[in-house]
């Protein structure tokens, strides 16, 4: 069973269409023993990080995320919660991943960076099955992990910054696969066939 | 490199899409998810959709059809017309829109904008500006309620100062409709985007005016808008947007294929 986790954000229906295209079923919920017993996790967010942790710790889902060990990914700000901190109103997140989400620095181009933008550095990765160096995917977002050692997609917009990570089982993609046309819907494929 | 968004505009008028020419004389042009599916396949970046009648009949679009558009598509949209409180703007976003955009409620009462923003972050509130030059003076001046031409209303302010306000506020985004070029396809309005790109830190989409490929290569390599927005010359099929999608970029300009 996958499971998206009800973080009481906004975009919820759009994430769980996306898979219902890919002919699965999810389950929205926020109840910690649901999402503790799921299969695959994907936690998503939009919105400001300190008001989204928020949301998890008044769900009692905090621990639950932590302890979870079969295949997970975070989306957009879901990713940027899997990381210890961040620049975003100096708030706590569930530090699956070590280290902190700063604020990207776009050198002097339009912010929030909006749009798609190309996918670059692919690691050999599962998760990157069927995705070629330059496919597009839709980015909405002004925070960002730098190339870190988890790194295993990139972009740039002013800098080059994490656009997809993976430690283990935990996945984070800054962008939205969502809304990413055909790229997408092949990462969040590939997501369904990792083992758990 | 981002890509410069191409975003075909679905105005909407009691479930159906339809198009005007400077805001007026609608006509049909097909059903909503019919053109969502074909813009969807034909390559289009985002579409927007803006239910054109709603602030001027005092009620919000409904979530019904957004549920099944964002079904429907795995690009983004972003959906307009009336909202005017954190709690319309949440029915859309919880149906599946990717961003609002706020027009006349806006003008009436700017801190909606910050109400939205606090509540769903900068990045999905869109301020759509309705702007006109006034020919006498050489100022830009903002117009509300242009969904029908009797209602239209000077609001007195000026475009530039708007903009300004509205991204102060937290608009995440910037559509700049263009009125004097609405609809005519003469090109878009290159001299008042420049002065509005020259002072907006957040993204920047050109509308009104588009007629030819020249008139996109132009918006994107002169006025450096991130997207350009237009209808009639997809409605019509004048610019089918594979075609003009290879030649934007055959002029170098950065374009998901």
């Amino acid at each position: 069973m996958l499971v998206i986790v009800d973080t009481g954000c906004a975009n919820l229906a759009s994430v769980g269409f996306a898979f219902e295209r890919l002919g699965v079923r999810p389950v929205i919920t926020g109840d910690a023993d649901t999402i503790s017993k799921a299969e695959r996790i994907i936690l998503p967010g939009v919105g400001a990080m300190p008001y989204a942790m928020q949301a998890l710790k008044t769900r009692g889902l905090v621990e639950v995320l932590r302890a979870y060990t079969r295949p997970l990914m975070g989306i957009c700000l879901g990713m940027q919660m899997l990381f210890e901190t961040s620049a975003e109103g100096g708030a706590s997140g569930l530090g699956l991943i070590e280290g902190g989400i700063d604020l990207l620095d776009t050198d002097g181009k339009p912010a929030p960076h909006m749009g798609w933008n190309r996918l670059d550095n692919l690691a050999d990765d599962p998760i990157l099955a069927g995705i070629s160096p330059g496919d597009y995917v839709y980015f909405v977002h002004s925070y960002a992990a730098r190339v870190r050692s988890e790194t295993i997609a990139t972009s740039r917009y002013g800098q080059s910054f994490s656009a997809i990570v993976r430690r283990g089982n935990i996945y984070g993609c800054q962008f939205h696969p969502e809304r990413s046309g055909k790229v997408g819907a092949q990462i969040l494929q590939n997501f369904l066939k990792v083992e758990t | 490199m981002l890509a410069r968004r191409i975003i075909p505009c679905l105005d909407v008028r009691g479930g159906r899409v339809v198009k005007g020419v400077q805001f007026r004389d609608h006509i049909d042009v097909g059903s909503i998810l019919d053109l969502a599916l074909k813009y969807r396949d034909a390559g289009a970046d985002e579409l927007v959709f803006y239910d054109i009648t709603a602030s001027v009949d005092a009620r919000t679009i409904s979530p019904d059809w957004i549920s099944k558009v964002s079904h429907l598509l795995d690009i983004p949209f972003c959906v307009a017309g009336g909202i005017n409180s954190v709690q319309s703007a949440r029915a859309r976003l919880e149906a599946g829109a990717d961003k609002i955009s706020v027009n006349s409620p806006a003008l009436m009462r700017p801190e909606l904008i910050d109400e939205l923003s606090a509540a769903f972050g900068s990045q999905c509130i869109v301020v759509g500006v309705d702007s006109f030059e006034d020919t006498d003076t050489h100022t830009y001046r903002v117009k509300s309620h242009t969904g029908a031409a009797a209602a239209t209303l000077d609001t007195g302010r000026f475009t530039l100062d708007w903009v300004q306000e509205a991204v102060g506020r937290g608009a995440g985004e910037i559509v700049l409709n263009c009125m004097n070029q609405d609809g005519v396809r003469k090109g878009y309005d290159i001299a008042q985007l420049k002065a509005v790109r020259e002072i907006c830190p957040v993204p920047l989409i050109a509308s009104g005016g588009a007629g030819t490929v020249s008139h996109f290569e132009d918006v994107f390599k002169l006025a450096d808008v991130d997207g350009a927005l237009a209808a009639s010359v997809f409605h019509k099929n004048i610019l089918p947007i594979p075609s003009l999608k290879a030649d934007l970029k055959a002029k170098n300009i950065e374009i998901r294929i």
